[in-house]
């Protein structure tokens, strides 16, 4: 239940790497015909993580992972137009990936804007309007979120920076692979993927970068990946995630369908025999694998340790397990407080988990956090548990 | 990330819930860092015969709750009064350092249940002392 974190590398998917360690473990920039097999599985990848994305094959630069292709748009972008313009646009909701590197970039001279987003956490695309200057060069938003799983419009985002003649880059490491997602559709100038969301090997994945558009590189070395990403290619992760992306690609449209089902019945059961639970993003505008919740008067950390015991994978945007004692800054930029914030519970689904599992899972946390309140000092709240029972139906209608 | 000890105490807390008619009770922490903690005393000829504690808060804030209940029980005041913090994280085998600060407040608590029945011990002197003087006069 905690398939946002990461994924099992799907068998097939081993069975495709294996022979990239041992029998053809080529260098792909040799001349030999070691090389050359190297090189032709890694532009075959390069295909396959292209069609995902409805990309040309020659768009796609393969990277060690989704934080690294985030770095290398944010700051490929910034270095290459400084002469330009010093201002970037971002979300307050987005991954520290981006949000840790717009923080870096604030201190060599750039100046970024974080836009606000609303209780669903989408971002108001007037206030985006708004935002955008002369000395803007780039926007970057996420496609969704990896916590609440709120999905953004980035057509209307993409349109938005053509119009203003802005880059526009989108973290798409939560949607690639588990929603419909098109590049050209949507007018996306760089796009960010992980291998690992994906049923990939974890340390590979890739930046779309569209034709035409330039930016700095972030490696420097023997000029592999068109000099935008120096480094001997990682050959057995990049044919990894290329099997990936083929099998997601394949199964996007019933796995999507079967995901969101199990994520429904989730949704309503906790919001039913929970009292005081509360869903966390926005209704349906999410990814179809993921659930956010917060319970009143229970603490997350505790819950997910509970959940754990009875072998339950969870997660929770809790200051009490974040390495920083900070709650998370989107359940924040929600408009939740650190109070509410302590209760939030993140169950996120993968095509692998089963009905069995959504069941066990129902008859379980209610169980858990019923104990976990009984032990509570704030949980004395009958009166309020009674208002609650005549908000679930509104919750449930809005749906 | 937790000992073992502690995960031993997450899972079965002991000496959970509240005792209704308490001499002392203390509550320290609160809810916007993450941690609230009530610990409940009944104390008898100067010795905690009962306690009892309710936690909201992460596993170290249930863990060393639960463990402050153990070690201050049977004790006499003075003893309890002295229990630290750092007994406290000890007997369960460590805490992280980061929780070290900020979830380990089951010895305030305690403290300030103790400190709420002597409060009260006194007060109910003073009282008990201006009723006898009033008949005095």
């Amino acid at each position: 239940m905690d398939h946002a974190a990461t994924t099992r590398v799907d068998p097939t998917v081993v069975d495709a790497m294996l022979p990239y360690f041992t029998q053809h473990f080529g260098n792909a920039s040799s001349l030999h015909a070691f090389g050359r097999e190297a090189y032709n599985a890694m532009e075959t990848a390069r295909s396959k993580v292209a069609k995902l994305i409805g990309a040309e094959k020659d768009e796609v630069i393969f990277t060690a992972g989704g934080t690294e292709s985030d770095n290398m748009a944010v700051k490929g972008i910034a270095f290459r137009n400084r002469s330009k313009g010093k201002h970037i646009i971002t979300t307050k909701i987005e991954h520290p990936a981006i949000m840790e590197t717009c923080s870096y970039i604030e201190t060599v001279g750039f100046r970024v804007t974080y836009l606000p987003v609303d209780s669903s956490g989408l971002t108001d695309l007037s206030e985006l309007e708004k935002a955008v200057t002369k000395d803007t060069i780039l926007i970057t938003i996420q496609h969704a979120n990896n916590e609440i799983g709120t999905i953004q419009n980035i057509e209307s985002i993409g349109k938005i920076a053509e119009e203003k003649n802005v880059r526009f880059h989108t973290d798409a490491v939560q949607s690639v692979g588990k929603i419909p997602v098109d590049v050209k559709k949507a007018r996306v100038d760089l796009l960010s993927m992980a291998s690992h969301k994906f049923h990939g090997p974890k340390g590979v994945g890739a930046l779309y970068i569209r034709k035409g558009v330039v930016l700095d590189p972030l490696v420097h070395g023997g000029g592999q990946e068109k000099g935008l990403r120096s480094s001997t290619e990682n050959i057995p992760g990049i044919v990894g995630m290329g099997k990936a992306a083929e099998i997601a690609g394949n199964q996007l449209v019933p796995d999507g369908q079967r995901v969101s089902a199990m994520r429904d019945k989730i949704i309503c059961k906790v919001l039913e025999e929970i009292p005081l639970s509360y869903l966390n993003g926005h209704p349906t505008q999410r990814l179809p694998n993921n659930t956010s919740f917060r319970f009143d008067s229970v603490e997350g950390e505790s819950l997910v340790l509970s959940l754990d015991n009875k072998g339950i994978a969870a997660s929770t945007g809790s200051a009490c397990s974040s390495k920083k004692l900070k709650p998370s800054h989107v359940l924040l930029a929600i408009g939740l407080n650190e109070v509410q914030a302590h209760g939030s519970l993140r169950l996120t689904l993968g095509r692998e988990n089963t009905d069995e599992e959504v069941g066990y899972v129902i008859e379980v946390l209610p169980e858990v956090v019923s104990k976990m309140r009984a032990i509570s000092p704030l949980w004395k709240k009958k009166i309020e548990v009674e208002k609650w029972r005549g908000k679930v139906s509104v919750q449930l209608e809005a749906r | 990330m937790y000992s073992e000890k502690v995960m031993d105490h997450f899972r079965a807390p002991r000496n959970v819930g509240e005792i209704a008619d308490a001499d002392g009770v203390g509550t320290v922490g609160n809810p916007i860092c993450g941690d609230l903690m009530t610990v409940y005393v009944r104390i008898k000829d100067n010795v905690i015969t009962d306690v009892k504690f309710k936690t909201f808060g992460c596993a170290a804030a249930i863990a060393t709750s639960s463990m402050i209940t153990e070690l201050a029980k049977g004790k006499n005041l003075q003893d309890a009064l002295k229990i630290t913090r750092g007994d406290v994280a000890d007997s369960l085998g460590g805490l992280p350092p980061i929780k070290m600060h900020c979830s380990n407040l089951a010895a305030d608590a305690l403290h300030a249940a103790i400190k709420n029945y002597l409060y009260k011990v006194e007060k109910d002197k003073e009282s008990k002392d201006a009723e006898s003087s009033a008949y005095a006069t």
